[in-house]
């Protein structure tokens, strides 16, 4: 039932100067489905991979919209993940009430994790079960930032957190360096890429996956189903073990350049299971 | 201390107020307007304790941040409390060390918040405020007043200035007025104040904020014309009973 | 020491005229660009209008530091709105916001005095006017401010609506095109700035209509 004896609330240090409760809460961002992220100098675009629990169910909504210049993908709680999003929803408006500009994403991000943190030092609280991906606008630039449950936050080129984000994770850094000046389009596609890495083998549809973006110009905004499906066919981003089937009630566009499986295969298979004696609060 | 009684409803302790419920020391009105470059801006240094001249080196005019530039009429007192505030919040901001910073827009927001709460509480700061700045090569100039009225324009002026140098600003102000020209137009609004207004004394400074920052002049005086004989010997040809 | 001073008092009146004129699918909103205090004007150039919604233009004048606290907070309840529920808020939601907003502050009152004028369900133009406690009526045109008692008349013997009072109900929607109430309303604010020291400087008119959203602006007298 229990993995020590230091594990039962979350105030209490191991002998190794471990918080078992905070590792747990890690792992539970785990368990979620995939959420990623990526950013150039102007976008940054975040997806995430929608699950339903059970095949009478609809999946849960996993991207928000924070405010016009900030978005979150979550993985884990859902439920924790909504809350912690309207908070920052109330955060932008109030600073907006005073200072009428947006408030900048990594003072956000900040206060997020700040408020994460005192659920890792306090008996009576318990922490946060969901990792955030936030993406966002601000005068210095394009952040996407990730928070997670120990109260830890990064800022990130490229990022993916959930199951099986490892193979996202591994196509990301073979791309990554060349995000900061990509366009829109190719961002929205390393995007879907990464998205697909995640399947394993599974077919990527609009149905099991949403897009947001945010940019210059742009407010925060999740792209329809339509638009999506129509992106997935142009770019001809499809699984791996099945041909590349044209949708039959959607225009594809054949001269598209098809992204030749950049990333097939690597990182199929590779599970994200935690080394046991590392412990994961540096991610 | 009459008057603090006239609304017992109000004050929870009339006989000793904790509330500004009249100014003690003043300074008289600001000037400001847009140039080429960034904002100029004008106040003397005089300090009135009603009628009588008390202090004469109250600097009216301050840097906040890097991008503003804050002048105040009104309650001296209530302008250095604010002046702490201020100054706090832009430490916090400097703290962040993220890249992003308070613009003279944000100042100017929350300078109105803070009025606008402090009237809401019916306990005011007695001050007309004018906020310049530049930011991103984007001008700025806008004024909020005791009980949080405010508003943008090209050129704004506090009290007494409302009502004698806006004319002149409205006449003679246009977009791409140079630093002499735009200090020559200040001065000369100051001088019309200097001669009408009773509270205005002849050591001024005018700063400028632009793009580089923010620079204050040392206090100087203008030159006037006081020798016309109906000012050297008022009374002569009167025929008054003594 | 005995000193006579004038009792502070936390209001002001800047002044201004707003006017809101309901048509079968356009609806028409304007209000002057002046904001005086006493006898001085503060600027010339100040908006008095405040698009609430895609569907929703609020135009208001009165004390000028109230109403920018009742348009901030507005918007702020319409973010949040839009959040939980994925839409704009129709006209006649943002009226009864509007009001209840007014209300909550009954014993410290906004000195707001507000039109809302939009678009309803069905495309139809819609005015709403308030007193600055939030009592509110659906009409089929009003207006509100300093210049408001010069400009209602001129509108009542214009617009020659229905009365209110007939049974059954006839649609208090004024007759007219478009174009012909854009011009009623620079019409009825050239002469109320004749008069009326607090209306003057400029025009701004919204125009709501299938279309969309519309701005023009008219010069009006400066003195």
């Amino acid at each position: 039932m229990f993995r020590n004896q230091y594990d039962t609330d979350v105030t209490t240090w191991s002998p190794a100067g471990r918080l078992f409760q905070v590792e747990y809460a890690m792992e539970a961002v785990k368990q979620g489905s995939a959420a990623i992220g990526l950013r150039s100098k102007t976008h940054v675009v975040l997806a995430c991979v929608n699950k339903a629990n059970s095949e009478l169910s609809s999946h849960q909504k996993k991207i928000f919209k924070v405010d016009d210049h900030i978005g979150v993908a979550i993985a884990g709680l859902t439920a924790d993940g909504r809350v912690l999003s309207r908070y920052m929803r109330s955060e932008c408006i109030n600073y907006n009430y005073t200072y009428e500009s947006p408030l900048p994403v990594g003072r956000l991000v900040v206060q997020l994790a700040d408020k994460a943190q005192v659920c890792t030092q306090r008996s009576w609280k318990r922490p946060y079960g969901v990792g955030l991906l936030v993406g966002g606008l601000d005068e210095s630039g394009a952040h996407l930032y990730y928070n997670c449950p120990s109260g830890n936050y990064f800022e990130y080129q490229a990022f993916a957190i959930g199951s099986r984000s490892q193979a996202a994770k591994t196509y990301l850094e073979r791309r990554f360096e060349n995000f900061t000046n990509s366009s829109r389009e190719d961002l929205i596609k390393d995007a879907l890429i990464a998205t697909r890495e995640t399947l394993q083998g599974e077919k990527l549809r609009s149905s099991i996956c949403t897009i947001a973006v945010v940019g210059v110009e742009e407010p925060f905004h999740i792209l329809d189903q339509d638009t999506v499906q129509k992106l997935i066919d142009a770019f001809e981003i499809v699984g791996q073990d099945e041909p590349p089937a044209a949708e039959p009630d959607v225009a594809t566009e054949p001269g598209a350049a098809a992204e030749e499986g950049a990333g097939a295969g690597d990182g199929a298979g590779q599970g994200a299971v935690a080394e046991p004696d590392v412990a994961p609060m540096d991610i | 201390m009459e008057s603090n009684q006239a609304k017992p409803g109000l004050l929870c302790n009339p006989e000793a107020s904790q509330r500004t419920l009249y100014p003690y020391v003043t300074g008289t009105s600001v000037v400001a307007l847009k140039y080429k470059d960034g904002i100029l801006m004008a106040a003397d240094m005089g300090g009135s304790y009603g009628s009588t001249l008390r202090y004469k080196s109250v600097e009216r005019m301050k840097p906040i941040g890097k991008h503003s530039l804050l002048g105040a009429s009104g309650e001296i007192s209530d302008f250095q409390e604010l002046l702490r505030y201020l100054d706090e919040l832009i430490l916090y901001d400097n703290m962040w060390d993220d890249g992003n910073s308070l613009g003279p827009k944000e100042v100017h927001n929350y300078l109105t918040r803070v009025m606008y709460n402090r009237r809401n509480k019916f306990n005011p700061l007695w001050n007309s405020l004018v906020l310049g700045g530049v930011k991103k090569g984007q001008k700025y100039l806008g004024m909020v007043s005791m009980i949080g009225v405010n508003f943008e324009d090209n050129h704004v002026a506090t009290g007494f200035g409302n009502h004698l140098a806006r004319p002149i600003l409205r006449d003679e102000w246009h977009e791409n007025l140079t630093f002499e020209e735009g200090v020559k137009l200040l001065e000369k609004c100051m001088r019309v104040l200097l001669y009408r207004d009773r509270s205005a004394v002849n050591k001024l400074q005018i700063s400028k904020i632009t793009e580089e920052g923010v620079t204050i002049s040392q206090p100087y005086s203008l030159k006037t014309f006081w020798g016309f004989s109906a000012f050297e010997n008022p009374t002569l040809g009167a025929e008054g009973s003594w | 020491m005995t000193k006579e001073h004038a009792n502070w008092s936390p209001y002001d009146n800047n002044g201004g005229s707003c006017v809101a004129i309901a048509g079968a699918n356009y609806c028409v909103i304007a209000a002057d660009t002046r904001m005086s205090t006493g006898y001085s004007i503060l600027t010339r150039d100040y908006s008095k209008i405040c698009k609430l919604a895609d569907k929703a233009v609020l135009a208001s004048s009165g004390f000028q530091a109230d109403v920018k606290a009742l348009q901030k907070h507005l918007a702020a309840k319409h973010l949040i709105y839009q959040h939980q529920h994925n839409k704009q808020m129709s006209c006649p939601a943002m009226a009864q916001l509007l009001s209840n907003t007014l209300y909550y502050k009954r014993f410290f009152p906004y000195y707001a005095f507000n039109v809302l004028g939009g678009l309803d369900s069905e495309g139809k133009g819609c005015v709403f006017t308030y007193d600055a406690v939030g009592s509110y009526e659906r009409v089929g045109y009003s207006s509100q401010g300093s210049g408001s008692t010069l400009i209602i008349p001129f509108l009542d013997n214009q617009l020659k609506s229905p009365s209110p009072l007939l049974l059954p109900a006839v649609d208090a929607v004024t007759p007219l095109s478009e174009a012909e109430a854009i011009d009623l309303v620079k019409t009825v604010f050239a002469s109320a700035t004749e008069r009326d020291i607090y209306t003057g400087d400029r025009l701004e008119i919204v125009v709501l209509n299938a279309d969309g959203t519309r701005y023009e602006y008219m010069e009006l007298r400066k003195d």
